[in-house]
């Protein structure tokens, strides 16, 4: 079938490119538009390496195709920070929360999602929120302690918002 | 592990979602994606043609139509689950959700998606055979309502006509008083079922009334268990009633053998949730 042009927002940039219908937005991000910080794992939904936020929520990547996201607005994680580490990515760095480094991506996505809804979450909530992230060194309690800092660091730059 | 070729169309209308679905051969409708996309990504399953329904207008409702609770073809997981029309009329909807996939495929999977999927261990599906819900099914020369209890007809298979899209779900709103329970087991939170059971049951002058149960993980669909429900109607909620009824349940059920959980340990499972779901059911009904 013939390509298809999409246009979308990427990290608060506009990008536009001819895809065909069976590319996923995986393999979009990394071979098209060249951002290979978002990692895929399984490619069947089960991993969660590969979640990037699409329209602010935390989606799969794999489970998507790139002919589906025209007028989307897409951050993956080199729009994390801004040249910086952004307070999420800090508290991972700071916590130990990443070993390998492989499901980090995905795992920051996850929480992304969680702390802009949810300021002070729960260890509890914390676990459900990444409980679709599978973390192969089996770092779990630095992740979980990396997100509940980020909260704080979070909370203490805006209190207004917590 | 990428997808076969495909045709791709994105229509703005019902109408035309149904005339492409007609007219395509060995098309299949796209919305959510969570189930259709991992097994495109295998190529278990390799459609001539995807008919994306995410830019329809108008298919993503939650709401009430008097006693009935309607949810259309596009209603999200995420949106249902967090849903206060779901809580507060269907709340073992809700308790279920706990046991549904993860946030991520919970954002975009669809109810609808996932009962057309019909995977045998899913939650929804057998929740639908529970709360005996409508499906409402459209094709480009009409509609037709399908009870949940014909719709599932095997691993995977439902009663859709390749020509038909499964639109609306309708869920008539469970009797004040209704006592509810939902419980599973599985390797991990949001996977697959070994086993889930359900249950709703009334209590009239401390008997049981109208008692449902539904199992999923442990044959090649959801289902009620007739049995059990029969043994149960009339009698007063007590632990020796609902381990008879564990027993019966266990006997009535075949399940698969799989590495992780044998035919036995699920047999296990639902004499041990049996009991478990129909006490809190009983607690909760008034």
């Amino acid at each position: 079938m013939d390509k298809i042009e999409v246009s979308l927002t990427v990290n608060g940039r506009t990008r536009a490119a001819l895809v065909s219908p069976r590319m996923l937005l995986s393999d979009f991000i990394r071979h098209e538009l060249a951002l290979p910080g978002t990692h895929v794992g399984c490619e069947h939904g089960v991993c969660g390496s590969c979640n990037v936020l699409v329209d602010g929520k935390a989606v799969r990547s794999c489970l998507m195709f790139a002919v589906q996201t025209d007028g989307a607005q897409i951050t993956t994680i080199e729009g994390f920070g801004d040249g910086d580490l952004d307070p999420i990515q800090t508290a991972f760095w700071e916590e130990h929360g990443l070993q390998c480094g492989f499901c980090t991506p995905g795992m920051l996505a996850s929480a992304k999602e969680l702390l802009d809804h949810n300021p002070d979450p729960s260890d509890e909530e914390i676990r459900e929120a990444i409980s679709g992230n599978l973390c192969r060194c089996t770092g779990y309690e630095y992740i979980i302690n990396a997100i509940r800092s980020a909260a704080a660091k979070l909370r203490a730059a805006d209190p207004a918002a917590a | 592990m990428k997808p076969a070729k495909f045709e791709y169309s994105r229509p703005d209308d019902l109408p035309t979602v149904l005339a492409l679905l007609a007219d395509q051969e060995d098309a299949r409708i796209l919305a959510g994606g969570q189930s259709l996309v991992p097994m495109m990504n295998f190529r278990i399953a390799q459609p001539a043609a995807l008919i994306d329904i995410n830019r329809v207008p108008g298919l993503d409702y939650i709401r009430m139509e008097g006693d009935v609770i309607a949810i259309g073809a596009l209603a999200r997981h995420a949106d249902i689950q967090r849903s206060p029309v779901i809580q507060s009329n269907i709340p073992i909807m809700t308790e279920a959700y706990d046991w549904v996939a993860h946030s991520a495929v919970r954002n975009r999977g669809t109810l609808c998606g996932n009962l057309c999927h019909a995977d045998p261990a899913s939650e929804m599906p057998a929740l639908m055979q529970l709360l005996e819900a409508q499906m409402v099914v459209a094709s480009h020369t009409g509609q037709r309502e399908v009870p949940a209890a014909d719709f599932f007809t095997g691993t995977y298979e439902t009663a859709l006509e390749p020509d038909e899209m499964l639109t609306e779900v309708r869920i008539a709103k469970p009797a004040a008083g209704t006592g509810w329970r939902f419980e599973e087991v599985s390797m991990r939170k949001g996977d697959f079922a070994w086993a889930a059971c359900a249950a709703m049951l009334r209590l009239e002058a401390g008997q049981i009334a109208m008692p449902r149960v539904a199992v999923a993980g442990v044959g090649d669909a959801p289902m009620r268990l007739d049995a059990v429900e029969a043994i149960l109607t009339g009698q007063a909620p007590s632990e020796d009633l609902f381990q008879t009824a564990a027993q019966t349940g266990a006997d009535a059920i075949d399940p698969p053998e799989t590495p992780a959980a044998s035919a036995a340990y699920r047999k296990d499972l639902v004499r041990t949730l049996l009991p478990r779901v129909l006490s809190t059911a009983a607690e909760r009904a008034e």
